[in-house]
């Protein structure tokens, strides 16, 4: 077992080095020089010039990328363009409100998709099972910034008066109530792809033969779909979770924006606006890092699912 | 015990496409998706002439004036008319889907044949370039892409484009690495057909099924990555009716126009709809053991 996740890290460690070759190339070839946006306006050029040499601007390219590798390793992703302080440590604040609405919005489509999909697993061509799936149809075509204006109009704007009182706040963090609507928007469409996975498996699972010797050898019908079922069908559900992690990484960057969650999904498209390169690289590498890690967590929780892949792993 | 012959019906013998064909039509889900499709496709081809306004026609008097007999989908913060807007929106968002997923198919499809079908050194290669573009998520990497090629109509769709190259990779080599073990494959090896041939004469029209469902399903996808990129302001510019940058525009008037963010994410997600449902369709006429 433990061979199998330093193997697994050996494995990602040159990919994410690859990544931030890519994320380096990519921001080394953006308009506007680095230094001038340091500088004040009225900065001459000699002071811009400093400036350059003063960042490394003039060495090569690889010499350059050479630096950006080092500097990870050690913790330095460089400076703000902006601020002047240090990238990383401006992520690391920012970084746990990301992560709460990640972990939460994940809740509220495992949630929603895993009963909504054996629901409509075993009441099959019912009217239940009808309105699961046509829920998840729409919740994977709607996008999540138009459900977020939606659920403020209705939550926060319909339903207010007019002493400043909402039902929901439309922005802000800190409480339960700042976070309901964010990770409902940002957990849709999972727990639309989930209902359909869930369903689809538990209805593959349900025919097995295992399944109607419990049923027959009396158990009740909540064990049958709970201990019997539901453990084999889990499987694919934990690959579409993973699978699709990085699209809801990718969501929360929008999401973010709209409820004006302080996570670093807001801070890339601030960072952008305002070309602060530096930061903007290295969130991204943040995000690659992240979706990494969550990858490599899905792998191993395949094995305490499914004691077949512990045994490969021995 | 008297045995009666039991007549055999004659089956018509029909093409593998017929069969499909059979199958879809008779998928009611797929059918009203398909009908969706051929209404948005007309929309954005005539929009000229079925939508009553053009996408600047300001008429500052009437600014936030909410949906009407005159207006039916009200009109924005400039007086224009929403709903002229949503249906020449509707050539964009339609062009940016196709286009970026031909990108995809064609860049994707080449290096994901070519990696399926040598194997070997060249599979590892183009393999290993790939899993580093799939290690940062799609959106971020879409973001980043923008920001290195300047936010407009054309980058997006580049963006959105490079963005499905790797998904596209991945799709087509495992398809072809099933179908190039097919003993037609060998036939046409042994007859000294030269390689270039094999890939576009025999792999890739039998590997094509699986493709056209993602395809199909993945064109929804990338309305709703580039719609993502130009709310954010990453995309199509302002006066440009696209859906994204619409619904960011409303985004400031909710409070006042709640008609200026609403039919523009309805739209996006009735196209949306739209594919999926064809996609949908599709996988389940062309591969029917899925359907149960």
């Amino acid at each position: 077992m433990l061979r199998y996740i330093f193997k697994r890290l050996f494995v990602l460690i040159p990919v994410l080095i690859g990544a931030t070759f890519i994320v380096f190339a990519i921001m080394h070839l953006t308009p506007g020089d680095p230094a001038a946006l340091m500088l004040p306006q009225d900065a001459t050029r000699a002071e811009i010039e400093a400036m350059r040499e003063n960042l490394g601007l003039n060495d090569p390219f690889f010499v350059q990328y050479g630096n950006f590798l080092f500097g990870i390793f050690r913790g330095d992703l460089g400076d703000s363009f902006r601020t002047g302080q240090p990238v990383f440590d401006i992520i690391m604040t920012r970084l746990p409100a990301t992560m709460q609405l990640a972990a939460a919005s994940l809740v509220v489509a495992v949630i929603i998709g895993l009963i909504a999909g054996i629901v409509a697993a075993i009441k099959q061509y019912t009217f239940w099972d009808g309105g699961a799936m046509f829920s998840a149809l729409l919740g994977v075509s709607m996008p999540n910034f138009w459900l977020g204006l939606m659920l403020i109009l209705v939550f926060s704007v319909f339903w207010s008066n007019n002493y400043g009182y909402t039902l929901l706040p439309a922005s802000g963090y800190g409480t339960i109530r700042h976070i309901i609507m964010p990770a409902i928007v940002l957990g849709t469409a999972h727990a639309a792809f989930i209902t359909r996975i869930t369903r689809s498996s538990m209805l593959e699972v349900l025919r097995q033969d295992y399944v109607r010797t419990a049923r027959a050898k009396g158990l009740n019908e909540w064990i049958v779909v709970f201990s019997h079922a539901l453990r084999n069908a889990l499987m694919p559900v934990v690959t579409i979770v993973g699978l699709r992690f990085g699209v809801l990484l990718g969501g929360s960057v929008v999401t973010e924006r709209i409820f004006a969650w302080p996570g670093i999904g807001r801070l890339l498209i601030d960072s952008v606006r305002a070309q602060d390169y530096n930061m903007v690289q290295g969130i991204i590498l943040t995000y690659a890092i992240i979706f990494s890690i969550v990858t490599l967590l899905v792998d191993l929780l395949y094995t305490l699912i499914d004691p077949r892949v512990r045994t490969q792993y021995r | 015990m008297k045995q009666q012959a039991v007549p055999v019906k004659q089956r018509k013998q029909r093409t593998r496409l017929q069969e499909t064909w059979r199958r879809f039509i008779k998928n009611k889900w797929a059918l009203s998706g398909m009908a969706l499709l051929l209404f948005l496709a007309l929309t954005a081809i005539g929009a000229g002439f079925v939508a009553p306004e053009g996408i600047d026609d300001q008429q500052l008097t009437r600014r936030f004036s909410p949906p009407s007999r005159e207006n039916l989908m009200g009109t924005d913060h400039l007086g224009r008319d929403m709903l002229s807007r949503i249906i020449h929106g509707s050539r964009l968002s339609l062009s940016i889907g196709f286009i970026t997923t031909t990108i995809g198919l064609l860049v994707g499809g080449t290096l994901g044949a070519i990696a399926g079908y040598y194997g070997g050194r060249e599979d590892q290669i183009i393999m290993r370039f790939m899993d580093v573009i799939l290690a940062i998520p799609g959106f971020i990497f879409a973001v980043a892409l923008v920001t290195a090629l300047g936010p407009n109509l054309t980058n997006l769709m580049i963006a959105v484009g490079v963005n499905s190259i790797p998904y596209f990779a991945r799709i087509i080599r495992s398809s072809v690495m099933s179908v190039k073990e097919n003993e037609y494959i060998e036939a046409a090896r042994a007859i000294g057909s030269s390689d270039a041939w094999i890939i576009t004469k025999h792999v890739v029209p039998n590997s094509f099924a699986p493709i056209l469902v993602q395809a199909t399903l993945y064109i929804g996808d990338t309305i709703i990555i580039a719609a993502g990129l130009s709310f954010l302001g990453l995309g199509a510019q302002p006066p440009l009716p696209e859906w994204g940058a619409m619904l960011s525009g409303g985004r400031q008037y909710l409070r006042d126009a709640w008609w200026m963010a609403t039919f523009p994410g309805i739209a996006i997600m009735i196209t949306v709809l739209a594919f999926n449902l064809v996609g949908d369709g599709l996988r389940d006429a062309l591969d029917p053991r899925l359907k149960r």
